[in-house]
């Protein structure tokens, strides 16, 4: 056995007496941690207790029934899910494209000058109340889509079923434009990120070769960053499977299926925002705390499914600088 | 004459490019270059010829400009925003900053090497060797698979990788990945290779393997090297260049600047006291 010197047993001692907060600290932390994943369960099991109801009523059917009826007690999901799903991607088509151009004009080829202008102006995009881009699409984007865009489409593309049938302008279309708006700004700021994190090294690697900047892009910035663009996406498709305001302000609110994107759709976020006012009966409340927990189910699914698709895309180049 | 031309031609036939009067004409011939970030001048009116189908070592203490000194004989420092330059430069006669003159052509006939092995990572060994090729529209696949070889077998990689050239480059060892950054580079035919401080993140062995890699490549390309180190620039050189605070100060065969240098700072620096 070593002996302790005095001097120094003091200050053992002195350590060991302070050891409390290092203690404290660590079940402080974990209580923190555990208190969101009780959260996620709480918010899980609430949703299943209150629509227990509506699920043993209708069983597996609830999510293949077409009819919506409140009158009757008659409560199907399918419509809404598939608003929610369509005008989701609607939204992702338009913004995934945008944002990463967007993302790359910032991190590739803005003048440093007007960077830091451009990025101010993204954020306040994101700061606006949900609320004021639907006045904007009920007054502003809708007109123009009934009145200019929509005929376009229909001459140009019209031999599409997707671009048949009556134009009202609130619709599918008009959803997903709204959504893809709303969800630009995180889908540019979060590729934006992704971007800077390409190393310098790997930008240099092309150019040395004689590369030139779109090549560089593609080679060396592109294909190194396309594991966290898709990050990127995914991050905006769950944002924009919950989006309700907006969306129901211009989707039209009618629970058909239609293949047109010209004609109304209704979201599981919609409906549930629209009528839990007047869900009178306990089966209607239970019913819609069902959609609640579809929506639920839907986002789980859609963040499993992509994180699956990530692994595979990324099998063998792992990335070591 | 079209550059871009006769460069795909040469790359295609895979023939060195003909230089009739090689021995006469320097790789470089670089004349009161002078180069800014923005406000901080990095380098003060540097003039001196390198020659051809030798090793030339850069070497000076940390911050004296002989990364940027390197990045000029490619154009690369052009790609940071704010950098400017003075003087002309001239690759085996060509000013290599004539207004009419792409960056992208002078850097397919001057290839570099960084401090840190770049591959990319989504691409297989393969792929990184020839991705300069296909940028340059080499298509023919026979071609392809022959400078393959040819490019890691002058990159001593060959024999280590052969089997599994569908590996992502990333899954070699850090020595290894640096001589396929050098085969990357050697795949173009470039008539210079610049070499940035390459062995400054390996360990002894993956060095002394790159240092013998450069022996055995000074025949066929003229190469210039910015070390840090100065055992290896006296190993390897043929000639040094001695750069402090952004000035050229001394520039001569490397046997003389290791043993008995002319300025009075060379000697410091080269004995140990400073740097």
């Amino acid at each position: 056995m070593h002996e302790i010197a005095p001097q120094y047993s003091a200050a053992l001692n002195y350590r060991k007496g302070r050891k409390w907060p290092d203690i404290s600290f660590k079940y402080l932390a974990m209580v923190g941690a555990l208190m969101i994943v009780l959260l996620i369960v709480l918010v899980g099991y609430e949703l299943y207790r209150s629509s227990s109801l509506s699920v043993h009523q209708f069983g597996f059917s609830f999510v293949k029934n077409l009819a919506w009826d409140p009158a009757a007690d008659i409560y199907g999901a399918l419509p809404f899910i598939y608003g929610t799903l369509v005008s989701s991607l609607l939204a992702l088509l338009i913004a995934i494209p945008l944002g990463v151009a967007a993302a790359l004009f910032l991190t590739e080829v803005a003048p440093l000058s007007i960077r830091q202008p451009i990025i101010t102006i993204i954020e306040l995009l994101a700061s606006v109340p949900s609320v004021i881009y639907g006045l904007w699409g009920i007054f502003v984007l809708i007109p123009w889509m009934r009145d200019s865009f929509y005929p376009f489409l229909k001459s140009t593309f019209g031999f599409l079923p997707l671009f048949k049938g009556p134009i009202y302008g609130v619709s599918m279309l008009s959803g997903g434009i709204v959504i893809a708006i709303m969800i630009l700004p995180i889908v540019t700021s979060f590729s934006r990120e992704v971007l800077r994190a390409v190393p310098d090294l790997q930008r240099e690697a092309a150019y040395a070769l004689g590369a030139t900047h779109w090549e560089v892009i593609r080679i060396a910035v592109l294909s190194y960053a396309k594991r966290g663009l898709f990050g990127a996406g995914v991050l905006g498709l769950g944002r924009a499977l919950g989006e309700t305001m907006a969306v129901t302000m211009v989707i039209g609110n009618s629970p058909v299926i239609s293949a047109s994107l010209f004609a109304p759709g209704y979201t599981l976020a919609s409906v549930i925002a629209n009528e839990f006012a007047e869900a009178t009966t306990d089966l209607y409340m239970s019913s819609l705390f069902e959609l609640g927990l579809v929506l639920l189910v839907i986002t789980l699914i859609v963040n499993a499914i992509a994180q699956l698709m990530l692994r595979q895309l990324t099998n063998g180049a792992s990335a070591k600088n | 004459m079209t550059s871009i031309d006769n460069l795909k031609k040469r790359i295609i036939i895979g023939t060195q490019v003909i230089k009739p009067t090689v021995s006469v004409i320097p790789a470089f011939e670089i004349r009161n270059l002078k180069l800014w970030y923005s406000q901080n001048q990095a380098l003060h009116d540097v003039s001196f010829d390198i020659a051809a189908n030798q090793v030339t070592a850069i070497i000076g203490p940390s911050g004296c400009g002989k990364s940027t000194f390197l990045r000029s004989l490619n154009r690369l420092h052009e790609t940071i925003a704010g950098s400017r330059m003075e003087g002309s430069i001239k690759l085996f006669g060509d000013d290599l900053y004539l207004k009419s003159i792409d960056a992208a052509y002078v850097r397919r006939r001057v290839g570099m090497v960084f401090q840190k092995s770049n591959p990319f990572p989504t691409m297989s060994i393969a792929e990184n060797v020839l991705v300069g090729l296909r940028l340059n529209g080499v298509n023919d696949q026979k071609f392809l698979k022959q400078r393959l070889e040819e490019s890691l077998r002058l990159s001593a990689l060959w024999d280590e990788v052969k089997d599994f050239l569908d590996r992502p480059g990333v899954s070699l060892s850090g020595g290894q990945q640096q001589r396929l950054c050098i085969a990357r580079a050697l795949a173009v035919q470039p008539e210079v290779l610049l070499m940035d401080e390459p062995c400054s993140a390996l360990d002894p062995i993956a060095t002394m393997k790159i240092e013998e890699l450069i022996q055995t490549l000074r025949t066929k390309v003229s190469i210039v090297i910015v070390t840090h180190n100065m055992q290896q620039a006296s190993r390897c050189s043929n000639k040094t260049a001695f750069f402090y605070l952004g000035r050229l100060i001394e520039y001569s065969e490397t046997r003389t600047i290791f043993t008995n240098p002319l300025n009075p700072q060379t000697e410091a620096y080269v004995s140990g006291r400073f740097g």
